[in-house]
């Protein structure tokens, strides 16, 4: 089977690279990682030419574990959805890796950053092929460890490794809850195959379980825990404070693993459920506003960071949300369709960011940016295409999968009404940050040093290709899914999906259609209006409206102090609790008490047999001659 | 023609000098004596036997037990004189190093 070879040649070169790459390979690592990751790249299209006349390939590669009535196969299922996730990660992984080589060129951890892409690759593909829950969880926890190293890449620094801490743990928090969801799946349906328990949803309907002495809906129990694990995955709110963190990591880390694919998992995952998730309308509700309440948040967050990447991972934050909205609404395709022309313009902005930063020799203070139009013209460029498209400004990609996540909302209710209401007021905060972020970096003045200033230069064409290789992405990528009522069967990536997501009905008029478009159109332009105003005509203005609104400008720099919050609430107590506790009564008590104990209890009885060693020779032979003695006198006298 | 009840006694008289000797002294080498003592006075009686028995068993008993006797007391000598090199004492009041 050909396509076991997609996350097969990753895997490869992760096993090459990290067992050669100290000694051999070194900084030729890219020439093993570039190609397998390519190759990869070529079977998924044709993978995806494949399933694109309706076929699904399910193959079981080997029994994984057999245990009673536990069957898993090591096994893959390639349908519409996971070819598109294909595409997606092998295409973006390929130009991140090209990126890569001009941009870790002489770092010292070289071949060690292309083995750990490789594995992520790897993990990641393991994640979309799978064809039952336990190899999605096995992909799952294996992203995570990437992130984890990738992000903590840099360990010299203490920031990198407790941003890599910090996401690891953070993302715990969710995967508990996503394991109890396998688990309790496996408990319902008897089998982690996907085609098997989605095949049963049905029987969910009615059914209950016991939670804590109260009966919960067993369907909503399922996808709330699995929903759990897409929410730290895809950083939603209560548990997104780890990806801006995450930052701490190398930009082409940022890009691929915190904007593209592994952050987008969550998104996956929950799509992938649709006919579990379709059955419980509290979780679809839980979902929808969970997203649409993190598109918001994360998008006034943005407004007032000062560190471009902590900006962009805002930004991604305040997407994933859109997605997790559109997923809500039952509108799954859409929420694909946006994960999909996401990827582009975020890998894009960050690894034009990346450029940027690299330019400037590692600053990534925007205030101490500015003016750097002049000095490199195809970064600034494909920041702007990239920000049209994220701002959804029309005919550009984000534009079309935006467009359709509102319309969709819309349509669905009250609820319905209110998150389209959320996600056109955070389309507004997004247009507003994305142009904030264009204009402090290359417009106006340069504010670093001069020794700065005189080191700036344009990327070579090692960064530069793969930009504009994203940038055509970022611009054409929509429009496999223009909406029906611009043009006949326009919604080419909605019909590919239907097999796997199924139609989301609407029922609005065509009135309500445009006005949905024209709000978001309206919002767009006024976001970059009012940028344009504040930071290009009257710069003075931010200044003033961060003194008069004070509160509201700390509450936002401090990111509604939700790290504090947690600092508080959840890590001091238990750091208190394991040093009175753990260390203080178990580890010093408990285990030193028996490790102390058993040799004091048996020395102290020796202490008294002792005695009886006198070392003297005439001892031991009275001994042995009363002994002799007294045996003989028991034979005479006894016997 | 001297009776078996004689060899009998002279050797129990003869295990008893060394017993005594054995645990009664403090000299090393008078203590290997009392040990051949003893070693000797169990071979009387068992040759004393073998002739009332008219039976050899106990006579072939009786070269072995005279092997062991000079096989341990040249170890047994050996090991004196080693120890005698590193401390120069033969009384076993002073030789207590396996004291517990």
């Amino acid at each position: 089977m050909i396509y076991t070879l997609i996350p097969l040649l990753p895997f490869l070169s992760f096993i090459i690279i990290i067992l050669l790459g100290r000694n051999f390979i070194r900084d030729k690592a890219h020439f093993i990682a570039i190609p397998a990751v390519a190759t990869s790249f070529l079977l998924a299209i044709s993978a995806f030419m494949e399933v694109s006349n309706g076929k699904v390939i399910n193959i079981d590669v080997y029994s994984w574990i057999v245990s009673g009535d536990f069957n898993v196969s090591f096994g893959f299922l390639i349908d519409q959805l996971t070819a598109i996730m294909l595409l997606v990660v092998t295409s973006i992984g390929t130009l991140i890796f090209i990126y890569s080589v001009g941009y870790m060129h002489g770092d010292s951890g070289y071949y060690r950053f292309f083995a750990y892409l490789s594995l992520f690759i790897f993990s990641m593909l393991i994640l979309v092929m799978g064809n039952n829950f336990l190899m999605m969880y096995f992909g799952w926890e294996a992203v995570g460890l990437c992130s984890y190293f990738l992000i903590g890449f840099w360990f010299h620094k203490k920031s990198a490794g407790d941003a890599g801490k910090k996401a690891f743990i953070v993302n715990r928090f969710g995967d508990f809850g996503f394991g109890l969801g396998v688990i309790l799946i496996f408990l319902t349906f008897g089998s982690l195959e996907f085609t098997q328990v989605f095949g049963q949803a049905g029987i969910l309907a009615g059914q209950t379980i016991n939670f804590l002495g109260t009966e919960v809906d067993l369907a909503t129990m399922i996808c709330l825990l699995l929903f759990c694990g897409a929410v730290g995955k895809s950083a939603q709110i209560p548990l997104h404070v780890w990806l801006p963190d995450a930052m701490e990591g190398p930009t082409p880390v940022s890009a691929l693993i915190h904007a593209a694919t592994m952050v987008t998992a969550g998104v996956f995952m929950v799509a992938r459920c649709n006919p579990l998730f379709i059955m419980s309308p509290v979780a679809m509700n839980t979902v929808a506003i969970v997203g649409g309440v993190t598109a918001i948040l994360a998008a006034t967050i943005a407004l007032v960071q000062n560190d471009i990447k902590r900006v962009i991972a805002y930004s991604t934050v305040s997407q994933l949300g859109y997605m997790f909205l559109a997923l809500g609404v039952g509108a799954f395709s859409a929420g694909i369709f946006h994960l999909y022309t996401h990827a582009y313009f975020k890998a894009l902005l960050f690894l034009a960011s990346g450029s940027v930063i690299h330019a400037l020799h590692d600053e990534q203070d925007m205030r101490n940016m500015g003016g750097l139009k002049k000095y490199m013209p195809t970064t600034y460029k494909v920041f702007v295409i990239a920000t049209l498209s994220i701002t959804g400004i029309p005919f550009l990609s984000g534009f079309f999968s935006k467009d359709e996540i509102l319309w969709k909302a819309y349509q669905h209710g009250d609820l319905g009404k209110f998150l389209w209401f959320l996600g056109t007021v955070a389309a507004l905060l997004t247009a507003f940050y994305s142009w904030r972020l264009i204009y402090m970096t290359f417009h106006g003045k340069f504010r670093g040093t001069p020794e700065q200033e005189k080191h700036l230069h344009e990327s070579p064409p090692i960064i530069t290709v793969p930009l504009w290789c994203l940038a055509i992405g970022a611009i054409f990528a929509g429009y496999v899914g223009i909406p029906p009522i611009f043009v006949e069967h326009g919604d080419k990536i909605g019909e590919f999906l239907a097999p796997v997501l199924g139609h989301s009905e609407g029922h609005g008029t065509h009135a309500e259609e445009y006005f949905v478009i024209f709000a978001s159109i309206f919002v767009a332009l006024a976001g970059w209006f009012v940028a344009h105003i504040m930071y290009v005509k009257k710069t003075d203005l931010p200044q003033k409206l961060g003194t008069m609104f004070a509160p509201v400008h700390k509450l936002l720099y401090n990111k509604y102090w939700i790290d504090e919050l947690y600092s508080k609430t959840l890590i001091q107590p238990m750091l208190k609790a394991s040093e009175k506790v753990i260390l203080g009564f178990f580890d010093k008590i408990v285990i030193e008490g028996i490790v102390n104990g058993v040799p004091a209890v048996i020395a102290s009885f020796s202490q008294g047999i002792r005695k009886v060693q006198t070392g003297l020779l005439s001892n031991y032979g009275l001994v042995m001659a009363l002994g002799a003695l007294c045996f003989v006198g028991y034979l005479i006298f006894m016997g | 023609m001297v009776p078996l009840n004689w060899y009998i006694m002279l050797s129990a008289v003869m295990f008893s000098i060394g017993v005594f000797g054995f645990l009664a002294r403090r000299n090393l080498i008078v203590m290997f004596i009392s040990l051949e003592l003893m070693l000797n006075s169990v071979n009387i009686s068992l040759i004393a036997f073998s002739h009332y028995l008219q039976s050899m068993n106990g006579q072939i008993l009786v070269f072995f037990v005279i092997v062991v006797a000079a096989a341990e007391a040249a170890i047994g000598l050996a090991i004196l004189i080693a120890y005698y090199k590193n401390n120069p004492t033969i009384k076993v009041d002073e030789i207590n190093l396996l004291k517990g």
